[in-house]
């Protein structure tokens, strides 16, 4: 049986991190094969959780490091009730 | 060795319960990002969460003696870090409308993704430009709490789908499912925007400015 589009997009993010059986992987890759759309909709979602998970899209506010260890300090500080 | 090593963390914990207080410096460093930016995904706004990431480490500093390392340190640290913002959020929560509870996973029915015929890889390198950034930043601020607090930590700060589960308290099943629904709903709002980003031709060094 060949499975449709909207099964392959069920399956996409689980697809992406390796969390589908064989037998469905290959399901999946002989879709891919033939299906430019599901390709393409694959291949952009993997792109955009790559790009998301770099360090350069989400950044610590500039000297949020150095506030929390002054303030960590003043509380090392403290004698512990 | 880094602290996210256990045998480090515990031998951390041990040494400043016995007094070598300024370890926990070292100690609390590697989660300190993951610590923010589960805050700053239920909080929503920058003053907020750097306010209650300061809390969250001195909690974990006073309380470091009932860590019992049955789970990860960090994992831990995401617990206390969670249940810091959502004390706040209850605080709160009278004056705001969209509570906690009323975002379930019920929202079911079918996460159509934008039709593509082709995709040209967008590299990393395209986040040189700002503008990239902040469109997926925006994106990603945008989703409903529940699949943000997902992407934050499985995509952004790149824990597993266990620790995810223990940090959000939900179990590794709604964890996949929210991740799955949060992933479709960027790939359909950002795609067709981020097109314009794939380099224009393919070049020797593949990046053409």
């Amino acid at each position: 049986m060949r499975i449709d589009c909207k099964h392959v997009w069920k399956h996409i993010s689980a697809y992406i991190d390796g969390d589908v059986d064989a037998a469905l992987r290959a399901e999946i890759d002989r879709h891919l094969e033939t299906c430019e759309i599901c390709s393409a909709v694959l291949d952009s979602t993997r792109n955009i959780v790559v790009l998301t998970a770099d360090d350069r899209v989400f950044e610590l506010p500039a000297g949020f490091s150095e506030r929390l260890h002054a303030r960590l300090d003043r509380e090392l500080d403290l004698p512990k009730s | 060795m880094t602290a996210s090593d256990p045998e480090f963390e515990a031998d951390c914990i041990r040494r400043i319960l016995g007094g070598e207080k300024q370890l926990f410096h070292e100690l609390i460093r590697p989660c300190e990002r993951a610590i923010y930016f589960l805050l700053f995904s239920l909080l929503r706004n920058e003053t907020d969460a750097e306010d209650a990431a300061q809390e969250t480490a001195i909690k974990v500093y006073l309380n470091l003696h009932l860590f019992r390392g049955d789970a990860q340190f960090r994992t831990w640290v995401l617990s206390i870090a969670r249940n810091e913002g959502l004390g706040r959020l209850r605080k709160q929560a009278n004056r705001r409308e969209d509570s906690l509870d009323a975002e379930t996973d019920d929202q079911t029915g079918d996460y159509t993704p934008a039709i593509l015929t082709s995709w040209r890889e967008i590299p990393a390198e395209a986040l040189e430009r700002k503008e990239l950034g902040a469109l997926l930043r925006k994106a990603i601020e945008g989703l409903p709490g529940i699949y943000r607090n997902v992407v934050l930590l499985r995509d952004i700060e790149e824990m597993d789908v266990r620790e995810t589960a223990v940090a959000l308290g939900i179990t590794e099943g709604a964890v996949k499912v929210r991740l799955h629904r949060a992933r479709a709903l960027l790939q359909r709002e950002l795609a067709p925007q981020l097109k314009g980003f794939a380099p224009r031709r393919k070049g020797l060094f593949g990046w053409a400015k």
